[in-house]
């Protein structure tokens, strides 16, 4: 694993997929989905403001750092969501046409 | 018990206040600015921010091109650009009435140099990509913009104050007086200003001053509902707002380039004198909600992380109080801006300085005239400065 | 009279109590809370699936949580329930609220604040690299994630809560390179008088110490944060410090978790025009209450962390009392005697939270003199030297004019993170004293809200 976050136990849990920047990686049932990142890459989003990347910060829905973008260009806030099968994130600022409707 | 005194007087720290100040200082008057909490707070500082011509009232155009000259002479005049960008106007509608609306004004507006390009349909789409299928028409003015409202009055305060204004801040002016040639103002704490000539600059509480003269204006108290998103990539150029006769669907948005995106419109909120605030109403931000999503639909993805408002002043005809006096000589007035007062800031502040050091101006500003209302009483037993408690919430 | 409508935001160890309170005065309350399952913060519930006992999960607090949790699983079918609920905004003795995208407005003859608290932080230089978590954040990934933060973490600032999270990441497995305090060793036998308020509790925190040393934890104290070393693309790489004697020490670690206590979620209180207080003692301002928990607004009650931070027992006795306040007020009095052992209890954790702000003292100048090169606004990327620059060079002395010349406060967070450290800055800069800089003015919503929230139209 080359994640951030470290697993101390709790592993007896079913395996969830999920899609980050196109690659398929592994969470278990009840991680959030900042947790589900975390354990896989290092980062969620790069800042906008300067030329960090982030990676959560209060991780109790206060701080408002782990907000990510899915695939489509709908929004997440990482630590109060739970995983679920499927989601596609980017930790990447979307392209400027994300508000073109006709892409 | 201290004394000051200059060549004018103003009272109202408000962007018409602080612009007038500084160009009476470029023609060397002195200048004394007085404001009751900070410089620019009030509807200068809490308003959307356009810097539009389009849409303005066709008598209000030579004063609006006056200060769109101003605008993009701003860093050098007073070494701050107020973040303006010029990066067009687009006025969109639903129905084919607010169309033929356009097309008119548009005709019209040619006279006074503003130039418009009606688009519809799918060329309006391809042209605004972000533009959704419900917008039928829209009228774009290229050369119009926006600007970042909280920073332009306090830079025109700090940029007279450079020039030798006398700015006096958190200062509370309890009453205005002419004894003689002379007005006098004094302050809460017992100060006096003297100057022969008064400027009220005053936004909202502008009718309590002009009342000390005679003068009352059927001034009426709203707060614009505004909320503002996250930063997301810039991606919308122009400013853009709805035109419609239904007030409910007239939301407007603009993208600064730090990327938040500005939303304002659909309803007017309560503001209150005494308490000096106004207020957001929940129902205001979700209605917005919903008319931006017509216009945009890509902005249903974002989340709005804050909600202002602001004390503003309206006249029932929708033009400011602006010029001379009736009553008074030496007294003039700029307040009550219907909430289109911003773009004007720079032109109100260069046309009353040349009408006060001058006694004339090359701009029209007669339609403004406070003598309209000559034949107003306010209502038997209110005073217009008793206006409004706040409610217990 | 009909039954009056009372509504409770939080369903922390404040409001559950109070929700139980009211219960066995025969009201049926509505229960507001932000998360999927109760228990707030401190004694926060792990996902379903997952199997750490009690003892495991809260240590020597195990019987508390687990009476809350089971109180609470008794009595949520009698009540109002709404969890998964953002109360964004109060206007008009209405709360509104929205839920799975859909807004909607609650009347209430009484309303019980119970919002809790977050961490309470200094900027340092780099706490915006990736890697860099507040102490409350480092709980919760242990606690309710069962993760660690990083591979090798540091804990620094102050507060009870710096070693209670450090031990119970030993413990859980975790590597911990270092605990360190910015709060002097000799502070703590200063504040003894008032600590020994709550001798049980600080018996706990003087055998955290001890473990710790015993895990071979580096401790120190009296220290002073210097720089979060990293690089934006791998986040943290080590933490910079000066030490009590003035050397300087640099510590590799690939995650810090960060904090200076806690500092309680006032936004709500703000909207419902509540009157603040400065509190010299935490240079923080405080919704004021009463000894009950009654604020300057009739009707408007405030319990727990969000209003003053005594921990979660003191949270669960705020909850009683706030409850007990609401019933008098709407006419179903309650006993004095009761109310006098609450009330009693009360002024004990008070004492308490003045010891413990005299041990881990909010490091004011620290913050105050924070290199200009210091990122104070990490939502919106400002510096503390931008903000100086609109002090001296834009006249801005108070902080919400601050705000608005700098940006400072302006991001998604809303100036929580923030706030306090810029406040101090802004004192020193324009040589005022901090309570005259005032607070961040709180707007609505007090959270990001969706722009496809629909509005619930009756």
């Amino acid at each position: 694993m080359n994640g951030r976050f470290v697993r101390l136990g709790e592993t007896a849990r079913a395996n969830v997929s999920i899609v980050i920047d196109g690659h398929s990686v592994e969470a278990l049932e009840g991680d959030t989905l900042l947790t589900a990142m975390l354990c896989s890459v290092r980062y969620v989003r790069q800042s906008e403001f300067g030329e960090e990347k982030r990676a959560g910060y209060c991780l109790m829905g206060a701080c408002q750092d782990c907000w990510v973008w899915t695939d489509t260009g709908e929004r997440l806030r990482a630590c109060t969501t739970v995983v679920e099968a499927g989601m596609r994130l980017v930790t990447t600022q979307p392209e400027a046409q994300w508000a073109n409707l006709a892409l | 018990m201290k004394r000051a005194q200059a060549d004018v007087l103003i009272v109202g720290g408000g962007f018409m206040g602080a612009a007038t100040a500084f160009f009476l200082r470029r023609r060397g008057k002195s200048v004394i600015l007085l404001e009751r909490q900070l410089i620019g707070q009030q509807a200068s500082g809490t308003n959307f921010g356009n810097v539009r011509r389009q849409g303005r009232l066709l008598a209000q155009l030579p004063l609006a091109n006056r200060s769109r000259e101003i605008w993009l002479r701003m860093p050098e005049l007073i070494g701050h650009d107020a973040e303006f960008l010029m990066s067009g106007h687009l006025r969109v509608c639903y129905r084919s009435e607010q169309a033929d609306m356009f097309e008119t004004y548009a005709r019209e507006a040619k006279h006074y140099n503003l130039d418009l390009e009606m688009l519809h349909g799918d060329a309006l789409r391809k042209r605004f990509p972000f533009i959704g299928p419900e917008v039928l028409a829209g009228s774009y003015a290229p050369i119009d913009g926006h600007a970042n409202p909280r920073l332009a009055a306090p830079a025109f305060g700090r940029a007279a104050a450079k020039l030798g204004a006398q700015i006096f801040e958190n200062t509370d002016i309890v009453s205005v007086e002419k004894e003689g040639n002379e007005f006098r103002a004094t302050s809460a704490d017992g100060r006096t200003f003297h100057a022969p000539v008064l400027l009220i600059t005053a936004g909202a509480w502008g009718s309590t001053l002009s009342e000390q003269f005679g003068e009352p204006v059927p001034i009426a108290v709203h707060g614009p509902q505004m909320a503002v998103t996250e930063p997301v990539p810039y991606s919308i150029a122009p400013a853009v707002g709805v035109s419609s006769p239904q007030i409910a669907e007239v939301v407007y948005f603009r993208q600064v380039a730090r990327g938040n995106i500005v939303i304002g419109g659909c309803a007017r909120g309560p503001a209150f004198l005494d308490a000096r605030r106004a207020k957001v109403l929940p129902h205001s931000t979700l209605l917005q909600f919903r008319q931006a999503q017509r216009v945009a639909p890509a902005l249903r993805r974002l989340n709005i992380i804050r909600v202002w408002s602001g004390v503003e002043g309206y006249m029932p005809d929708d033009r400011p109080i602006m010029g001379a006096s009736g009553t008074t000589s030496g007294l003039f007035y700029a307040f009550g801006f219907c909430g289109h007062g911003f773009q004007l800031g720079p032109g109100v502040g260069d046309t009353m300085a040349e009408l006060i050091d001058t006694g004339a101006t090359s701009t029209p500003i007669e339609p403004f005239d406070i003598r309209r209302f000559a034949a107003f009483r306010p209502p038997a037993g209110s005073s217009q400065s008793a206006q409004q408690s706040v409610p217990a919430t | 009279m009909g039954e009056p409508r009372i509504v409770i935001v939080g369903a922390g160890p404040a409001g559950v109590r109070c929700a139980q309170t009211l219960l066995a005065a025969g009201l049926r309350p509505t229960l507001i809370d932000e998360g999927r399952r109760d228990g707030g913060q401190i004694y926060r519930r792990q996902p379903d699936g997952f199997t750490r006992p009690y003892a495991k999960l809260y240590g020597t607090e195990a019987l508390r949580a687990q009476d809350l949790h089971e109180t609470f699983t008794r009595l949520r079918a009698q009540i109002d329930y709404r969890p998964q609920t953002l109360a964004w905004n109060i206007w008009d003795k209405k709360l509104h609220i929205v839920r799975d995208g859909h807004a909607s407005a609650l009347d209430y003859d009484a309303l019980i604040l119970c919002p809790g608290a977050t961490d309470r932080l200094i900027p340092v230089k780099g706490w915006q690299f990736a890697g860099t978590y507040s102490l409350g954040a480092a709980q919760i990934a242990l606690k309710s994630q069962a993760c660690s933060i990083g591979r090798r973490v540091v804990f620094m600032g102050t507060g009870p809560l710096l070693y209670l999270v450090a031990s119970q990441y030993v413990q859980a497995g975790a590597k911990v390179a270092a605990v360190l305090d910015t709060s002097a060793a000799g502070a703590r036998l200063r504040a003894l008088p008032k600590l020994l308020a709550r001798f049980d509790v600080l018996r706990k925190g003087s055998a955290l110490v001890g473990a710790l040393k015993r895990a071979g934890v580096q401790m120190y104290n009296g220290i002073e944060p210097v720089e979060i070393v990293g690089t934006p693309d791998e986040g943290v790489s080590a933490v910079c410090f000066r030490t009590a004697s003035g050397k300087i020490e640099q510590i590799d670690c690939d995650a810090i978790g960060m904090g200076y206590h806690l500092r309680p979620e006032t936004q709500l209180a703000d909207l419902a025009r509540c009157a603040f207080r400065f509190d010299t003692l935490t240079r923080q301002w405080l919704p004021q209450i009463d000894e009950l928990g009654r604020s300057s607004v009739p009707g408007v009650y405030l319990a727990g962390d969000g209003v003053r931070v005594l921990g979660a027992d003191g949270a669960e006795n705020a909850g009683r009392l706030a409850a007990h306040a609401a019933l008098i007020d709407l006419g179903r009095g309650a006993q004095a005697a009761v109310l006098d052992a609450l009330k009693r209890e009360q002024r004990r954790m008070d004492r308490f939270r003045e010891g413990l702000a005299q041990a881990f003292e909010w490091p004011a100048q620290q913050a105050a003199k924070l290199p200009d090169e210091t990122m104070v606004c990490r939502c919106e990327g400002i510096t503390a030297g931008e903000l100086r620059r609109v002090i001296h060079d834009e006249g801005a002395q108070e902080a919400n004019r601050a705000k608005a010349l700098s940006r400072v406060g302006m991001g998604r967070c809303q100036g929580r993170y923030c706030g306090h450290a810029a406040a101090e800055i802004i004192a020193d800069a324009a040589r005022v004293p901090l309570e005259q800089v005032g607070r961040l003015r709180g707007q609505a919503p007090v959270k990001p809200l969706a722009i496809a929230t629909v509005e619930e139209t009756e």
